[in-house]
């Protein structure tokens, strides 16, 4: 298989876009997709000061490197959740990247830790106040990023959020028709009052997959065991049932995702009843008189078509 | 030809030579939710591997909140 732009042999096949690309002509598609988010959704500009989330996973480390290397001033903070080896690990990957990588381009690592804080790690924390382990992780995380932009002063909060993540949530809302949770689904969500800091997903453009090539191809040692607290969560689930769609169907996930955020940009029309948008756009049909949208319906177009056949 | 599998790591030993689309068919693994890495490089889908070749599949889905 070769790239679709500059022909020699490719690394990664696009089925969604129906393209597939070398190294180079990847790294391309990755950072425009990415510039597009930011340019279209009004993330920010190359003069704010960003704090990027990172985990130590392949999404959020991406996106520091994609950042840095579009120019942008991109700090990062780390919580450590306190989950054993786990949260050891991540820990070390994400500071080799700022010492490697992001110094070079001089940006700043901040790190917060979970147990000095609180007193206990993630889990024992979850077990005490009796909720699951990835709701309370995710207040925290939250918790921390916004009081850390706020502190700092950064114009701006980025996370790691892909099309995956963002798919998931939404069937995930719409499955349980959770209407009042779409609003947030937004990848740019203003500081709507005093204390809440503007957060961002400048990935939301790229999937799963595309992010852990764009990070194996660039050497990105990130973390691929998967946090042991989010064994079964239901997020996982919905994200398998999209992934199957998707291979069956290239373009689902987007389809969707996107979909949505176009239909909520979408100036909301007049309410109307179906019997009245029946009655603007129907009217008799000239041969049979039932009703259709067009002169003749589809029926006496297909019998007057079986008819000419069997004639001839 | 050895193939690593995460979660849980192990690893398996399967017959080349063999196109990397077959292969995670074999294993009822999903393409998009999977890469296919040999050595140290990322290959497509179409690619042939080879009984010699030392090979990584990597999933990609991660998150819980």
């Amino acid at each position: 298989m070769n790239c679709t732009r500059c022909k020699t042999k490719a690394v990664i096949d696009l089925p969604r876009h129906n393209a597939a690309f070398c190294k180079g002509c990847f790294n391309v598609f990755v950072h425009d997709q990415t510039a597009k988010a930011i340019k279209s959704q009004k993330m920010f500009g190359k003069e704010d000061r960003i704090l990027v989330a990172v985990s130590g996973g392949k999404d959020s480390l991406a996106l520091w490197d994609i950042l840095l290397k579009l120019g942008y001033k991109a700090d990062a903070l780390y919580v450590n959740l306190g989950i054993g080896t786990y949260s050891e690990e991540s820990h070390r990957k994400v500071t080799q990247f700022a010492q490697t990588t992001a110094a070079a381009h001089g940006a700043t690592f901040h790190v917060h830790t979970v147990q000095e804080e609180a007193g206990a790690g993630i889990k024992e924390l979850a077990q005490l106040i009796h909720r699951p382990a990835c709701s309370t992780c995710g207040t925290i995380k939250r918790y921390q990023f916004n009081r850390v932009a706020l502190e700092h002063k950064y114009d701006v909060m980025a996370t790691g959020h892909n099309l995956d993540d963002e798919a998931a949530r939404l069937l995930g809302n719409v499955l349980r028709w959770q209407e009042e949770y779409l609003d947030k689904q937004a990848p740019s969500l203003p500081a709507s009052l005093e204390g809440f800091a503007k957060k961002v997903k400048p990935l939301y453009r790229l999937s799963e997959r595309e992010l852990a090539a764009y990070s194996v191809l660039n050497r990105i040692d990130y973390i691929v065991e998967e946090c042991p607290m989010a064994k079964g969560a239901r997020t996982i689930l919905y994200k398998e049932v999209l992934n199957r769609l998707e291979t069956e169907s290239p373009g689902t996930k987007q389809a969707f995702y996107w979909g949505f955020l176009e239909k909520q940009h979408r100036p909301e029309a007049a309410p109307t009843t179906m019997a009245e948008r029946d009655q603007a756009s129907l009217r008799p049909c000239a041969i049979c008189q039932q009703p259709t949208t067009a002169e003749v319906c589809s029926y006496c177009k297909m019998m007057a078509r079986a008819k000419t056949h069997s004639a001839s | 030809m050895l193939i690593q599998l995460s979660h849980p790591t192990r690893s398996v030993e399967i017959k080349g030579p063999k196109k990397a689309k077959d292969l995670l068919k074999e294993l009822n693994l999903v393409v998009e939710a999977h890469l296919v890495i040999r050595g140290d490089e990322l290959v497509t889908e179409d690619e042939m591997l080879y009984d010699k070749d030392q090979i990584e599949i990597r999933p990609v889905i991660s998150g819980g909140n």
